[in-house]
C-alpha cells in the first residue's frame, strides 16, 4: 500500500490517459476540470506528447476528430456548457465510426448554471446529445482510483469497438483528493488501425474518414453497423456494483458521487434497523437493466429509490428496467446542492413504513 | 475510527494545503483519505475550505455531513461551521483573528494565537501549520513523524530548507493542546 | 507512332467529378492533385474535404482524405497533423465554411501556425444550397438570400480573407490567385506548389485562396462567369502574395 499516492481525480484522469498511450488531448479550459489540461501542459511533452489548447470546444473536439482519423488514442475534457459545445463532433465522430475518449466533470445547469457538482448531464451523455442515431459508452467512477482505472479502460472500449466512450464526473469527483494505487503495468489493448487515414505510404488504396452518406441505401447500411455493434456492446461492457441489496427492503440505485453518500446511508439505516441495498451503474450505457431488475425482483423489496444531482433522469431508465414490479420513487438535489445523508434517509423511513 | 476535519478560513492562508498536510500524513501512517476543497469564486480570493476525513476503513462519501474537528482561521469559518461540529468534537480557531469564542458547550475549544506567532516567526504561512501540530497533539488523527514526512512529500524541494523551522514551529502549535 | 502527351493525373482517383458545366473546382482540383503528384507527396498526403460543393471530394483525390464538419477542416487537420507531424496535410474549403461558420478554426490554425496548406475557394456565392449570400459576395451582388443585392446597410461587407490572414505571424505564406484564364491557372499552380513546399519546409501555415466561378448560382453562362472574376471579383480581391512574398522554395 506504500505506493498510492493522493492525487486530484482530475489529475489522476490525466495520468491514466498517458499510461493508456493517449499522446494527444485537445481541450478548452473549463471549470471545474481544468486541472485535467494543466496536467498535460507539464506532462505531454515529458511522454513526447501534444496538448493543444484549442479556440473553442467546438475546435478541440474536432482535433480529437483529426487525430483519432490518423489513428491515435486521443482524448479531450471538459464541463457541461462546454460538452454541449461539442456534440457536433460526438455525433461526426459517431458517423465515421472513430474511437475517441472525452471527459464531462458535470456542473450544474442549465445554461452557464454553476460550477457545484452536478449529475444534469446523465440525459445528454447516454441519450444522444447530437444529432442522428448513436450511443455513445458512458462510464461513471465514483472514486479517484475508479477515475484512474476507467479512463485507461475507456481508451480500450474506444478502440476496441471504434466509438466515443465517456467518463461522465461532476465537479466532487474531479476536485477531491484521494490515494491511488497505479498498476506496475496498464492493460492496454492495442488494435491494428487499418482504417485510419495516415496516408496511403505506397502500400494501400486510399482510405477515407467519412460520416456522410448521399445514398439513402447506403446511409442504412452505415446505421445498421452501428445499431450491431451497440448491441454487441450491451452484451459485453454492462458494468454495475451491487452493495447489501440481498434480502433488502428499500434498493437504491445511485452513480458517481451520489453513491458515496448512499453507502453512508446504508450504514446509518441498518443502525435503525432499515436494510437497504445499492445498485450502482458504471456504465450508464449501456445501462445495467440486468443487475436492477434483478435486485427489485427480491421478495423483500418493498421499493426503489433513485438518488441523483438533478431532477430525475436515470430514474427512468430504474424504471424501465423494473417494468412495473416494484414502485420506484426519486429524490434528487439541483444547483450544485448535495443530498445529506439525512435527507436520504428521512425518504427510506417513510418507503420502508409504508 | 473515522476522523473528519474541516477547515476553513480565507484564500491565501493555506486551508487548503493543510488540508492536503492532513491527507498526506495520514496516507503514509497506511489509513485511508479523501480531501475535498470548496473549489469556485474561492479559487479568486474570499473564502476557502476543504474537508478532509482519515479512517481505518474505505471511506464512504467524501462530503461531511459533520465533522469531528473544525479548524477556523478567521470569524466568519467560525460563525458558518460551529454548528457542524459533533457534540464531543473539537474546534481550533487561529485566536489572532478569531476574537469570538463558539457558543457551545458540547465541544473542545482550543485558542491558539497562530497567525501572531507565525509573524514572530516571520512567516504567514506557519500560521496553519501551528494549528496542526495542535490537531496531532490533540487528536489521533496523524503522528508527528508522518507529519515532518507528508512536508518531504507534498513541498518542492526547494522549499524543504523551511521544514525544520516548520517542525519547530508544529511543535509549538502542539503544547496548545494540552489539558 | 502515336505518342501520350496527356493524361489523368495519378492524383486523382479517375472518378468523374460531379461539378456543374462551367464550375472550376474541376481545374482546382487538377492543380493540387498534379502537385502532389509531381512533389512525391501523395502517398503521404491526407486532404480534408469541407461541407459544401465539394463535401465528396474526398471520392476524387487518391490520397487518404477525411470529411468534416462545416467549418472544422483547420481543426481535423491540425489534429491530423500533430499525429502525423511526417505528413502533408491540405484543407480543401469554399467561403461558407472557411469564411463563415469556420472563421474562428481558419484564424486560430494559422496564428498557431499549424504546418498544413489551405486551399481557399471563393466564388462568392454558397452553391450547394442554392445561391445564398456567402461572406465574399460581392457589394451590389444578387443572391437568394440577397435578392436585391448585398447593401452594405444591411448586409455589411464582403470579407477580404487573405488580406485578413496576412496580419497573423504564423502564417507564412499566403497567395491569392484566379483559375479564370490559362495564364492564372499556371500561377495557381506555382501557387498550390509553393504551399506544399512550405509545408515540406515546416515554416508554418500556408494558405491559396482561388477565386473560382459558379456559373449556375451566378445566372451566367460559363465564358461570362469567368469574365465576371475579371471584371468584379478581381476589384474586390486582388491577385497577389499577401505574406511569404520572400519564400524561396525553389523547384
Amino acid at each position: 500500500m506504500s505506493n498510492r499516492v493522493l492525487m486530484k481525480g482530475n489529475e489522476a484522469i490525466a495520468e491514466a490517459a498517458i499510461r493508456a498511450g493517449c499522446r494527444h488531448y485537445f481541450g478548452y479550459p473549463i471549470t471545474p476540470q481544468t486541472e485535467i489540461m494543466h496536467y498535460m501542459a507539464l506532462r505531454m511533452p515529458e511522454v513526447d506528447g501534444v496538448m493543444v489548447q484549442a479556440e473553442s470546444e467546438v475546435a478541440a473536439i474536432n482535433m480529437v476528430y483529426g487525430a483519432a482519423a490518423a489513428g491515435a488514442r486521443v482524448m479531450t475534457t471538459s464541463s457541461s456548457p462546454g460538452i454541449s459545445l461539442k456534440q457536433e463532433g460526438f455525433s461526426y465522430i459517431a458517423g465515421a465510426e472513430l474511437p475517441a475518449v472525452v471527459v464531462n466533470i458535470v456542473r450544474a445547469g442549465p445554461g452557464l448554471g454553476g460550477i457545484l457538482p452536478a449529475q444534469g448531464d446523465y440525459f445528454q451523455a447516454t441519450k444522444g446529445g447530437g444529432h442522428g442515431d448513436y450511443r455513445n459508452v458512458v462510464l461513471a467512477p465514483a472514486s479517484v482510483q475508479e477515475l484512474y482505472e476507467l479512463t485507461v479502460e475507456a481508451f480500450n472500449i474506444a478502440d476496441r469497438y471504434r466509438v466515443l466512450t465517456m467518463i461522465l464526473g461532476d465537479g466532487t469527483l474531479g476536485q477531491m483528493m484521494e490515494p491511488v494505487l497505479f498498476r506496475d503495468e496498464e492493460p492496454v489493448e492495442t488494435c491494428e488501425k487499418s482504417w485510419a487515414t495516415t496516408g496511403t505510404r505506397g502500400r494501400r488504396e486510399h482510405n477515407t474518414i467519412q460520416s456522410i452518406y448521399i445514398e439513402a441505401d447506403a446511409l442504412e447500411r452505415l446505421n445498421n453497423t452501428l445499431q450491431a455493434k451497440y448491441r454487441l456492446i450491451a452484451q459485453r461492457e454492462v458494468r454495475a456494483e451491487t452493495v447489501n441489496c440481498e434480502g433488502a427492503e428499500i434498493i437504491l440505485t445511485a452513480f458517481g458521487t451520489c453513491s458515496r453518500i448512499c453507502k453512508n446511508v446504508i450504514r446509518q439505516a441498518a443502525q435503525i434497523g432499515i436494510k437497504v441495498g445499492l445498485v450502482r451503474p458504471i456504465t450508464l450505457w449501456p445501462f445495467p437493466d440486468r443487475a436492477v431488475a434483478a435486485a427489485a425482483a427480491q421478495p423483500s423489496v418493498k421499493a426503489l429509490l433513485d438518488i441523483e444531482l438533478n431532477a430525475g433522469q436515470m430514474v427512468e431508465d430504474v424504471r424501465l428496467a423494473v417494468n412495473g414490479i416494484r414502485p420506484v420513487h426519486f429524490y434528487g438535489r439541483t444547483g450544485g446542492n448535495l443530498p445529506t445523508q439525512q435527507e436520504i434517509l428521512d425518504q427510506i423511513q417513510v418507503l420502508a413504513r409504508s | 475510527m473515522e476522523f473528519s476535519i474541516l477547515l476553513a478560513g480565507f484564500g491565501g492562508q493555506g486551508v487548503l494545503s493543510a488540508g492536503k498536510f492532513i491527507a498526506t500524513a495520514a496516507l503514509l501512517e497506511g489509513k485511508e483519505v479523501s480531501w475535498l476543497p470548496s473549489y469556485g469564486p474561492e479559487m479568486r480570493g474570499g473564502t476557502a475550505n476543504c474537508s478532509v476525513i482519515v479512517s481505518d476503513n474505505p471511506i464512504g462519501s467524501p462530503i461531511l455531513n459533520a465533522a469531528d474537528v473544525l479548524i477556523a482561521l478567521n470569524g466568519p469559518s467560525l460563525d458558518k461551521f460551529t454548528r457542524l461540529v459533533k457534540p464531543g468534537g473539537l474546534i481550533l480557531a487561529d485566536s489572532s483573528l478569531v476574537h469570538a469564542v463558539p457558543a457551545r458547550q458540547d465541544i473542545r475549544f482550543i485558542p491558539v494565537p497562530a497567525s501572531s506567532m507565525a509573524s514572530e516567526a516571520g512567516n504567514m504561512t506557519f500560521a496553519a501549520v501551528i494549528l496542526l501540530g495542535c490537531l496531532a497533539a490533540a487528536t489521533e488523527c496523524f503522528g508527528r513523524d508522518s507529519f515532518e514526512k507528508a512536508l518531504y512529500d507534498a513541498l518542492p524541494a526547494r522549499h524543504h530548507h523551511l521544514i525544520p523551522k516548520e517542525m519547530a514551529i508544529f511543535d509549538q502549535g502542539a503544547t496548545f493542546a494540552a489539558p | 507512332m502515336e505518342e501520350k502527351v496527356f493524361s489523368r493525373t495519378r492524383g486523382l482517383t479517375g472518378k468523374p467529378f460531379h461539378y456543374c458545366p462551367g464550375c472550376t473546382h474541376g481545374i482546382i482540383h487538377r492543380l493540387i492533385a498534379e502537385t502532389l503528384s509531381e512533389l512525391d507527396i501523395l502517398d503521404t498526403a491526407i486532404g480534408v474535404s469541407p461541407v459544401g460543393c465539394t463535401y465528396n471530394n474526398y471520392e476524387y483525390f487518391a490520397c487518404d482524405m477525411i470529411q468534416a464538419a462545416h467549418g472544422r477542416a483547420p481543426a481535423v487537420a491540425t489534429g491530423v497533423k500533430r499525429v502525423l507531424p511526417g505528413s502533408m496535410v491540405f484543407t480543401y474549403q469554399g467561403d461558407g465554411d472557411l469564411a463563415a461558420i469556420g472563421t474562428a478554426e481558419i484564424v486560430h490554425a494559422a496564428a498557431r501556425g499549424e504546418k498544413i496548406c489551405t486551399f481557399f475557394v471563393n466564388n462568392a456565392v454558397y452553391g450547394m444550397t442554392s445561391g445564398q449570400m456567402a461572406p465574399t459576395t460581392l457589394l451590389g451582388q444578387k443572391t437568394t438570400t440577397s435578392p436585391f443585392g448585398r447593401s452594405a446597410a444591411v448586409q455589411g461587407y464582403p470579407i477580404n480573407v487573405s488580406e485578413m490572414l496576412a496580419t497573423l505571424q504564423g502564417a507564412v505564406f499566403i497567395e491569392r490567385v484566379a483559375v479564370n484564364s490559362v495564364r492564372n491557372i499556371n500561377r495557381a499552380k506555382q501557387a498550390i506548389r509553393k504551399a506544399f513546399k512550405v509545408q515540406q519546409a515546416g515554416l508554418g501555415f500556408a494558405m491559396v485562396e482561388i477565386l473560382s466561378t459558379c456559373p449556375t448560382n451566378w445566372g451566367k453562362d460559363p465564358v461570362s462567369a469567368l469574365k465576371w472574376v475579371d471584371e468584379a471579383m478581381i476589384r474586390q480581391y486582388p491577385l497577389g502574395v499577401f505574406r511569404g512574398q520572400e519564400i524561396e522554395v525553389g523547384d
